[in-house]
């Protein structure tokens, strides 16, 4: 579904992304992973076009992206610090934005998901202005918005962050549902833990290049640990000590 | 229009910094031409309150405007929008705003008192210079990512052209006083978008026959049909240029 091939991308002389290929297929539920500033959201944004890429090529669901803007249909977006228009409040951003989308395809009548409002119990302070929002409810809206249109791909950067521990159960419920429904999702993350039961594979970033990119499975087979995170911590060790 | 500046104008005209700009102007307008019993005077003055004003606050709250926007611009982008349709839809939304507002605050006073043709053309100029600094906030903004450097580029740019681009054609003036530059000055004219639209509506005043021999130069020049035509179409190449600029460097830029 996402091919992403020789990707670069300096900001200024500072090198963010070195040749990058990865791929994603359908079903899958990737865990981004990496020390800060290792390039993850900026692998991120040039998979929606925020940032404009060096060199090399993305492509989703087989268009290239260069120049293209349509491609972004298919893909549900919850970034890391969601910030929106401060006068505005919850239920006008959404409708705001299913408004806006409508206006986009000739359908003007769009499947939407809005479930999360319900699960997050968003539904009791739809009437409040985002400039009044805690840091973990504005989370909870750029979740809402992520699932809303349905999409194929999901890209949530540091979804947790934020989040008290009982939303972000309702979260990884939803990313699980919508792992079950053959979506792909992408998750970038600090807190290893959080991914075991989630992920089925695992790309390791550093320095703005890809480390490793394996499937869950093959990691714990290849350092036999039951744990993603003691299985990293191995490979790391491993591979510093070649 | 599309929906996207629907929202816009929505969210612009609810601000209080467009309200008390109208209010302004009204009260500026409304306030001259009962002061002023001669119209010809009247118009004169505020044409000269109206030149300062409009771009000053097109400029400055346009530029602001942008900056603030990250956030709507940074949501907008991960639907699937083409960027030049985001950047399009905030022009026009910024546009049509502080135009509304001129036309409320200045265009109904001037409707009433002035006399149809000059009224009419002042409105007219009044809506062009909006649009051409509006779309040089457009180019301010987008040249850096500081809101201070960008809002302080756009203030420069209103200096120069409200106050030191008419000095520097002084100075010129005085300098090649010897040489016959008449013609030359109608062509540097065309450099400050604010000028123009003064000569242009000078023109239709009686007063133009006071303004000597370069008067009557640009009258041979700006009087004509044709030359109404190149003096407009000159004015938007002022909007165009510096939002197609903008507009470039938007596509390439990273958020």
């Amino acid at each position: 579904m996402i091919e992403i091939t020789n990707l670069s991308k300096n900001f200024g002389k500072m090198p963010a992304l070195r040749s990058v290929n990865l791929t994603f297929s359908k079903g899958e539920c990737v865990a981004l992973i990496g020390p800060n500033g290792c390039g993850k959201t900026t692998l991120i944004k040039s998979i929606l076009s925020m940032v404009i890429p060096s060199e090399g090529k993305i492509a989703v669901f087989g268009e290239s992206i260069t120049n293209n803007f349509a491609y972004r249909r298919h893909i549900g977006y919850m970034p890391q610090i969601g910030r929106y228009p401060d006068n505005m409040t919850i239920r006008q951003v959404i409708d705001m934005v299913k408004d806006i989308r409508a206006s986009t395809t000739k359908n003007r009548d769009i499947a939407t998901d809005e479930s999360l409002i319900e699960d997050f119990h968003l539904a009791g302070m739809e009437d409040k202005r985002m400039r009044t929002l805690s840091g973990g409810t504005t989370q909870k809206v750029s979740a809402t918005l992520a699932f809303l249109f349905k999409p194929e791909i999901i890209i949530l950067d540091e979804p947790t962050a934020g989040l008290d521990p009982l939303s972000s159960e309702v979260l990884k419920d939803k990313i699980l549902t919508e792992k079950q429904n053959g979506k792909l999702t992408l998750i970038t993350s600090h807190l290893l833990s959080e991914l075991d039961d989630l992920v089925t594979s695992i790309v390791f970033m550093q320095d703005g290049a890809v480390r490793f990119h394996k499937s869950v499975d093959d990691l714990k087979n290849f350092t036999g640990e039951e744990k993603i995170s003691k299985a990293i911590a191995t490979i790391l060790k491993n591979q510093s000590h070649e | 229009m599309n929906r996207i500046i629907t929202y816009i104008v929505l969210n612009i005209v609810r601000s209080n910094i467009v309200v008390v700009y109208t209010l302004l102007l009204a009260a500026l307008s409304w306030g001259i031409f009962s002061v002023e019993d001669n119209t010809s005077k009247g118009i004169l003055t505020l044409l000269n309150v109206i030149l300062l004003t409009v771009p000053l606050v097109s400029l400055i709250f346009s530029t602001i405007y942008l900056y603030n926007s990250s956030e709507f611009i940074e949501l907008l982008l991960s639907q699937p929008i083409r960027r030049s349709t985001i950047w399009w839809s905030l022009f026009w939304g910024l546009t049509l705003s502080m135009q509304l507002a001129f036309l409320l605050g200045a265009g109904i006073p001037i409707y009433v008192y002035a006399p149809p043709d000059v009224g009419l053309i002042m409105i007219a100029m009044g809506l062009c210079i909006t649009a051409v600094f509006v779309s040089i906030a457009f180019l301010s903004a987008i040249l850096t990512r500081d809101k201070a450097k960008g809002i302080g580029i756009a203030i420069m740019a209103w200096l120069f052209f409200a106050l030191m681009f008419d000095g520097l054609v002084l100075f010129l003036l005085f300098q090649f006083a010897d040489y016959p530059i008449e013609k030359i000055m109608v062509g540097i004219t065309a450099l400050n978008p604010i000028d123009l639209a003064r000569v242009l509506i000078l023109l239709h005043i009686d007063v133009s026959a006071m303004m000597g021999y370069t008067g009557a130069i640009f009258k041979d020049f700006f009087g004509t049909t044709l030359g109404m035509i190149i003096a407009l179409g000159i004015l938007l190449l002022w909007v165009a240029v510096p939002y197609t600029v903008s507009l470039m460097k938007f596509n390439k830029k990273d958020l």
